[in-house]
């Protein structure tokens, strides 16, 4: 008993460095790749190659001044950052990252935790994180905050339920809601012939989650929460210092935690070439198959303008709902068709 | 093992009961809103020890998640100023609202006394998949036992979309 305990608290404290350091490179590697694709180097002054700039970022954020709006619900203006960044890190504990390797002469797998509703476990999750973002707009006692927080939780509201039914096609491949099952279904021969994204209609079905998994992640083009044009800044205006860095690393958790998602459901998890004899190619697998689906993310950003707020709506109820629906036919068909 | 469960229920339980009340002590209605919020998630913690995982998820995601956005949407976008009871109107109701108390306080104690006696039927071993409260149970009962009530009630789910749909439709469309 105490002995799982002691594994399941390192294992935690593991994952949850990993991401933090993650989260700070991902925004240097956001900078890098604005750069690179609008012809500039990026940063580049701080370290070699301005590799110690997040660093330089994070003690610059901490040491500006915290303000907190006098005319702010002061309790909730100070809640709603964590209400987004606890969600946020909350998902990663059913998420697999390989499959077993032996450390110290224990067998140790390769997540926190697995239960029979993992998936439905990170949809509750997100449902929650909404409110982290509604509740700073509402606190902060700004127009443009409020805009930002009723904008941000209506289209999260209405592409989970693209993003929801997409995944029920999976479902019917996988007959699991547990990740680590999904992602057992999927092993083949070299490790990479069971993709689900391999598979006939689930190919379509991955563009639409991953779609859907761009506007629940509030990225171009679908950032109307945060459209600096319109709104400031959208729901964090009126944050500073940490408060502020707890929402932009509650934004690039949502990006890890989405494109880990689609690596576990459709690139087949930890799977690849060799990965049956040498388990601990997992983790690298998933790292650098997550890795892609992050930068492909980026690169949309940067080349994507962003849609006007009617035509969001629009396309998330008339395009993505309806054909989200189909496919959920389509995969029944030929599940029974050719089982 | 056994303990550890104990406190558990005893932490969500009070977490449960305490955001309940706090739900009729607040004036301001955003604030009862969110203790609503705290509650759902004690509740559905209580059912992860009673093994329905199931159960506890769908509880966040449909009433923590779904619902009380709504709520809170609507309490925000009204603005509604704190602290102006609206009850005072109709002080003859308030009195209508003792013998209503009264019924389900008995009835509460109706049920907990039928309860007591007996006791949970515990999971069986090996069988975790199809114990109670789990996505297969669930799944297997709601498309073979409760088939007919389960097709009733989407289609009148669906007859509530296209209500709200013909209402919230402008004229000139």
């Amino acid at each position: 008993m105490t002995n799982i305990l002691v594994e399941w608290v390192i294992k935690t404290v593991v994952i949850l460095l990993i991401l933090v350091t993650a989260v700070a490179y991902l925004t240097f590697l956001e900078r890098k790749v604005m750069g690179w694709i609008q012809l500039r180097v990026g940063p580049n002054r701080v370290g070699p190659w301005g590799l110690l700039q997040p660093l330089a970022d994070g003690l610059k954020m901490i040491f500006k001044e915290d303000i907190i709006p006098s005319q702010s619900n002061q309790w909730l203006y100070i809640l709603a950052p964590a209400l987004s960044l606890v969600p946020a890190l909350m998902t990663f504990i059913v998420i697999p990252y390989g499959s077993e390797i032996t450390l110290f002469g224990r067998t140790i797998e390769l997540h926190v935790t697995r239960m029979n509703v993992g998936l439905l476990y990170i949809f509750a999750l997100t449902s929650v994180g909404v409110y982290g973002i509604v509740l700073a707009g509402w606190s902060s006692n700004n127009k443009y905050s409020l805009m930002g927080g009723l904008r941000s939780s209506a289209q999260m509201i209405s592409y989970e339920l693209a993003l929801g039914l997409s995944i029920v096609s999976v479902l019917l491949y996988s007959g699991s809601l547990d990740l680590v099952e999904i992602v057992n279904k999927q092993s083949g021969w070299l490790g990479h012939t069971g993709w689900n994204v391999f598979r006939f209609p689930l190919m379509f079905v991955f563009i639409i989650f991953y779609i859907a998994s761009l506007a629940e992640t509030n990225r171009t083009p679908f950032d109307l929460p945060e459209a600096d044009s319109e709104l400031v800044a959208g729901y964090h205006t009126e944050y500073s210092s940490m408060k502020f860095v707890m929402f932009q690393m509650a934004e690039y958790l949502n990006l890890i935690t989405s494109s880990s998602i689609a690596t576990a459901l459709f690139l087949g998890g930890w799977n690849g070439p060799f990965v049956g004899r040498l388990p601990i190619l997992g983790p690298v697998y998933f790292a650098t198959k997550a890795l892609v689906l992050i930068f492909t993310a980026m690169w949309i950003r940067y080349t994507v303008p962003r849609f006007r707020y009617d035509q969001l709506m629009r396309f998330g109820w008339t395009t993505m709902l309806p054909v989200a629906i189909i496919n959920i036919i389509i995969t029944a068909t030929v599940i029974v068709l050719f089982p | 093992m056994e303990k550890a469960s104990i406190i558990i229920f005893f932490v969500f339980a009070a977490a449960a009961v305490l955001s309940a009340l706090n739900i009729l002590l607040q004036r301001n209605p955003l604030y009862s809103a969110l203790s609503l919020i705290v509650t759902l998630l004690s509740l559905s913690a209580l059912y992860l020890t009673l093994h329905a995982e199931f159960i506890a998820v769908i509880q966040i995601v449909v009433y923590a998640g779904a619902i009380m956005v709504l709520f809170i949407f609507v309490i925000m976008l009204l603005n509604v100023p704190a602290a102006q009871p609206q009850i005072e109107k109709q002080k003859g109701l308030r009195y209508l609202a003792i013998p209503f108390a009264g019924i389900l306080i008995a009835e509460t104690f109706y049920v907990v006394l039928s309860i007591g006696k007996r006791s949970m039927p515990s999971v069986p071993a090996g069988t975790e998949a199809q114990a109670v409260g789990t996505t297969w149970s669930i799944g297997t009962s709601l498309f073979t036992d409760y088939l007919l009530p389960f097709e009733v009630t989407s289609v009148l789910i669906l007859m509530a979309v296209v209500g709200a749909m013909v209402l919230a439709r402008r004229e000139g469309d």
